[in-house]
C-alpha cells in the first residue's frame, strides 16, 4: 500500500517536472460546457452532459482530435449555471479566463444564452448555443453561434400548423413574462397568428412569472375568452401544471407547445393529461434513420432513455466545434489567436449535415433548418407528425 | 357571474395554502417573537416527506398484496407526514433557535434563512435536481356546476385545511397546553418564571407549525404535482406576509389573511393583465398595512418587542 502510494506520488512529481515541456509538445484543446445541471430544468443539463461525454469518448477512442495532421488531447469542462442568467455569465467568465477554453457550448435556454453570449463576444471566445432559439443570442455578436432554428421561424410554423390542422381562428397564449424564450416566442406567435387570422384573433394573451404554480385565474380568463386553442411555450416543469390545471377547469380543446416541451421529462411529469397534444421541435426520435438512429440507440443503451432534442442538438453543436477546429488547421497554444482562428473557421462553415438535419448558415451565424411537429402518442411517446422547412 | 364563481373557487384553494403556512409563522412569531424564515422550506420538506410516505405505503401495499383504497393512502400519508415533519420542526428549534434564544432577534432571523438554505441544498444533494412528480393518489373527477368547474381535489383541499385550522383553534383555546402557549405569547419573560416550561412550549409550537406546513405540502402536491427543492421560498415569503397581516399570534387572523391573500392574487389577475398581478396585489396589502399596522387582530405593543 505504502509502496504504491510512494510510486504514485513520485510519478506525479515527475509529471509535474516535465509538464511545461509536455505542454509545448501536445497542447490540450479545452471545450467548455455551460449547462443547467441544477435549477429549474436539470434534465436539460443532464442531456447536454451525456451528449458531451459521448462525444469526448469518440475523440478519446480516436486518440485525440486531429488538427493539421497532429493529434491533440481534448478536455471538456462542464460547469453548472443553475438555470440562472447571472450564474451563466459567471460560468462563461470563469471558463474563458481561468480554464482558457477555446470554444464554449451552451448555455441552452435563451434566458441564459443571451447574457452569456455577451460575455463570450466581449472576450472574443467562440460560443455556440445548441438550443437557444431567441434571435438576440447571436445578433451582432460575431463570436456567438447557434445550432437550432430561430423563434421568428418557429412562431409562424406553429401558427400555420394550427390553422391548417384544425382550422381555428381564435387562439390564446399563456407564457412566462420573466423568461426571454417564452416571452419572445409568445410575441412571434402572436404576430404570425394575427397575420393569418387578422388583428384581434389572439383573444387572450396571459402571462405569469417564473416559479408560479397556480395558473387558475389566467386559465379561467382564457377559457372565458372563447379561444379554440391554447399555445404555451413553456419548459417541461410548467407544462405539466398548466395542462393539468386547464383540464381541471374544463378546457378540452387542443393545447400546443414549442421546442421547450421536447424534454424527456415532459411526459413523465405530465402523465396522461399531455397525451394527444402537439408541439414543434428540432428532431423526432421515433422513426429516425442513419446517424440519428445510431446516436439515439447508443444514448438509449447507455443512459436508459431516448435522448431529447437538447442532447441531439448538443451533439451537433460539438460536431460543429470539431469541424471548425479542424478547418482552422493549427493550434498554436496562444489562446487568443486560436480562438480567433476557430471563430473564423466556424463562420466559414456553409453547410453541416447533423443528426438534427442538414443546416446551412446565414451571415449572423444562424442555421437554416427544418422544424418537426411532434404528437405525444397515447403511450406517451413523441411521434413524428410532419416536418416544415423554410 | 360564472366567471366570478370560478375565480372564487380558485381563490379558495389557493388561499388555503397561504392560510395553512401562515399559521406556522404566526404561532412561532406570536409565542417566541421569532421570524422563522425556514418555515417555507419546512413546507417543502413536508411535501417531499409526503411524497416518500405515499410512495412507501403504495409499495408496501402492493408488496403485501393488500388492496388499500387510495383515499386511505392519502389520509395515512397526511397523518404520518405531519408526524414526521413535526420532528423536523423540533430539530430546527433545538439546533437552530434554542442556542440563540437570548441573542438579538436579527441573529435569530438570519438563522431561519440559513436553515432554509441548508434544507434546500440538503434536499438537492440527497435527491438531485430532478423534479419529482407527486403520485396522483385520488383520481380527479371534475364536476360542472352550472358552468363552474370544481374538482374533488379542490373540495378536499379546502375542507381538510379548514378542519386543521379548526382543530388548532380548539387546541389553543381549550387545552392546558394551549393556555400555556397563549400565556407565553402574552409575556415570554415572566410566564416561564411561573413554572411554564419554555423549552417544551417552544418545541411544541414548532412541531405544530411544521405539521401544518407538512399538511399544506401534501395538499399542494395533490393540486400541483411537480415538486422541486426551491418551491417553498417565494411561497414562504407570501405566507409570511399573510401571517403579519393577520396580526401577531392570531389564529383567526392568519387564516383570514391567508385566504384574503389568495383572493387578492386571483382577483387582481382576473381584472387586470396577469403580468401586473403581484405588483397590484402586494401594493394593496401595503395599503392595508398602512392603515392597520398591527394587522387585523394584532394588539398594539411596543416595549416588550425586542427587535
Amino acid at each position: 500500500m505504502r509502496k504504491g502510494l510512494f510510486f504514485i506520488v513520485s510519478c506525479l512529481v515527475i509529471g509535474l517536472i516535465f509538464t511545461p515541456c509536455a505542454w509545448s509538445k501536445t497542447k490540450t484543446i479545452k471545450i467548455g460546457i455551460n449547462a443547467p445541471m441544477t435549477g429549474d430544468i436539470p434534465k436539460v443539463g443532464e442531456g447536454s452532459k451525456f451528449a458531451a461525454e459521448m462525444w469526448l469518448e469518440d475523440i478519446k477512442a480516436a486518440g485525440g482530435l486531429e488538427v493539421g495532421g497532429k493529434k491533440y488531447p481534448v478536455e471538456v469542462v462542464i460547469e453548472d449555471n443553475e438555470s440562472k442568467a447571472e450564474s451563466a455569465v459567471k460560468v462563461n467568465t470563469k471558463m474563458i479566463t481561468e480554464d482558457e477554453v477555446l470554444f464554449i457550448v451552451g448555455p441552452q435556454s435563451s434566458k441564459q444564452a443571451i447574457p452569456a453570449g455577451e460575455v463570450a463576444n466581449n472576450y472574443k471566445t467562440p460560443m455556440i448555443s445548441p438550443w437557444s432559439t431567441n434571435p438576440d443570442t447571436t445578433k451582432d455578436r460575431p463570436f456567438v453561434f447557434r445550432g437550432c432554428f430561430l423563434d421568428p421561424f418557429q412562431g409562424p410554423v406553429l401558427a400555420n400548423f394550427i390553422k391548417e390542422e384544425f382550422g381555428f381562428s381564435k387562439a390564446a397564449v399563456l407564457y412566462d413574462v420573466a423568461s426571454d424564450y417564452p416571452k419572445g416566442l409568445a410575441e412571434f406567435f402572436k404576430e404570425a397568428w394575427e397575420k393569418v387570422n387578422g388583428p384581434g384573433s389572439v383573444v387572450a394573451f396571459e402571462s405569469f412569472t417564473t416559479k408560479d404554480a397556480d395558473f387558475s385565474s389566467q386559465l379561467t380568463k382564457i377559457i372565458r375568452s372563447g379561444a379554440e386553442v391554447l399555445f404555451t411555450p413553456q419548459y417541461y416543469n410548467e407544462v405539466a401544471l398548466i395542462v393539468q390545471q386547464a383540464h381541471e377547469l374544463g378546457w378540452n380543446k387542443p393545447i400546443v407547445g414549442s421546442d421547450s416541451w421536447g424534454s424527456a421529462e415532459t411526459v413523465e411529469l405530465c402523465g396522461k393529461d399531455c397525451y394527444g397534444l402537439f408541439f414543434s421541435t428540432h428532431y423526432a426520435a421515433a422513426g429516425a434513420k442513419g446517424a440519428t438512429k445510431a446516436f439515439i440507440d447508443r444514448y438509449n443503451k447507455k443512459h436508459g432513455y431516448v435522448p431529447d432534442d437538447v442532447a441531439a442538438l448538443t451533439w451537433d453543436a460539438l460536431g460543429l466545434v470539431k469541424a471548425s477546429i479542424q478547418s482552422c488547421g493549427k493550434i498554436t497554444g496562444n489562446v487568443e489567436k486560436d480562438r480567433q482562428c476557430i471563430r473564423d473557421a466556424m463562420a466559414n462553415i456553409k453547410e453541416f449535415d447533423g443528426i438534427t438535419g442538414k443546416m446551412t448558415f446565414t451571415e449572423d451565424g444562424d442555421p437554416i433548418k427544418c422544424a418537426v411537429l411532434v404528437r405525444i402518442s397515447d403511450k406517451g411517446e413523441y411521434e413524428f407528425y410532419k416536418s416544415v422547412c423554410p | 357571474m360564472v366567471f366570478f364563481f370560478q375565480n372564487l373557487v380558485n381563490a379558495l384553494q389557493w388561499g388555503s395554502f397561504y392560510a395553512l403556512i401562515a399559521l406556522g409563522y404566526s404561532m412561532v412569531y406570536g409565542i417566541l417573537m421569532l421570524f422563522n424564515f425556514a418555515h417555507g422550506d419546512i413546507f417543502m420538506v413536508g411535501a417531499y416527506i409526503g411524497f416518500g410516505v405515499a410512495t412507501g405505503i403504495t409499495a408496501l401495499a402492493s408488496f403485501g398484496a393488500i388492496a388499500l383504497p387510495n383515499w386511505l393512502i392519502l389520509v395515512l400519508t397526511i397523518i404520518i407526514s405531519m408526524f414526521l415533519t413535526s420532528f423536523v420542526g423540533i430539530l430546527v428549534e433545538r439546533l437552530g433557535y434554542r442556542p440563540l434564544r437570548e441573542a438579538p432577534r436579527a441573529s435569530a432571523a438570519i438563522t431561519g434563512l440559513m436553515i432554509g438554505i441548508i434544507l434546500e441544498t440538503g434536499n438537492l444533494a440527497l435527491l438531485g435536481a430532478k423534479r419529482v412528480r407527486f403520485p396522483s393518489l385520488i383520481e380527479t373527477s371534475t364536476y360542472n356546476i352550472g358552468g363552474v368547474f370544481v374538482t374533488n381535489k379542490k373540495i378536499m383541499i379546502v375542507v381538510v385545511s379548514l378542519l386543521l385550522m379548526f382543530a388548532l383553534h380548539q387546541f389553543v383555546r381549550r387545552t392546558k397546553w394551549g393556555m400555556a402557549m397563549r400565556a407565553m405569547a402574552f409575556d415570554y419573560v415572566v410566564v416561564p418564571l411561573m413554572g411554564v416550561p419554555i423549552n417544551t412550549i417552544a418545541a411544541m409550537t414548532f412541531a405544530i407549525g411544521s405539521a401544518l406546513a407538512a399538511a399544506a405540502g401534501i395538499l399542494f402536491g395533490v393540486a400541483y404535482p411537480v415538486l422541486d427543492p426551491y418551491m417553498g421560498i417565494v411561497f414562504g415569503w407570501k405566507a409570511f406576509v399573510a401571517a403579519i397581516l393577520g396580526g401577531r399570534g392570531s389564529i383567526l387572523g392568519a387564516t383570514l389573511a391567508g385566504f384574503l391573500l389568495g383572493f387578492i392574487e386571483i382577483f387582481v389577475a382576473m381584472i387586470f393583465p396577469s403580468t401586473l398581478r403581484d405588483l397590484i396585489a402586494y401594493s394593496i396589502i401595503l395599503l392595508i398595512l398602512a392603515f392597520r399596522p398591527h394587522g387585523f387582530f394584532g394588539e398594539p405593543y411596543s416595549a416588550r418587542l425586542r427587535l
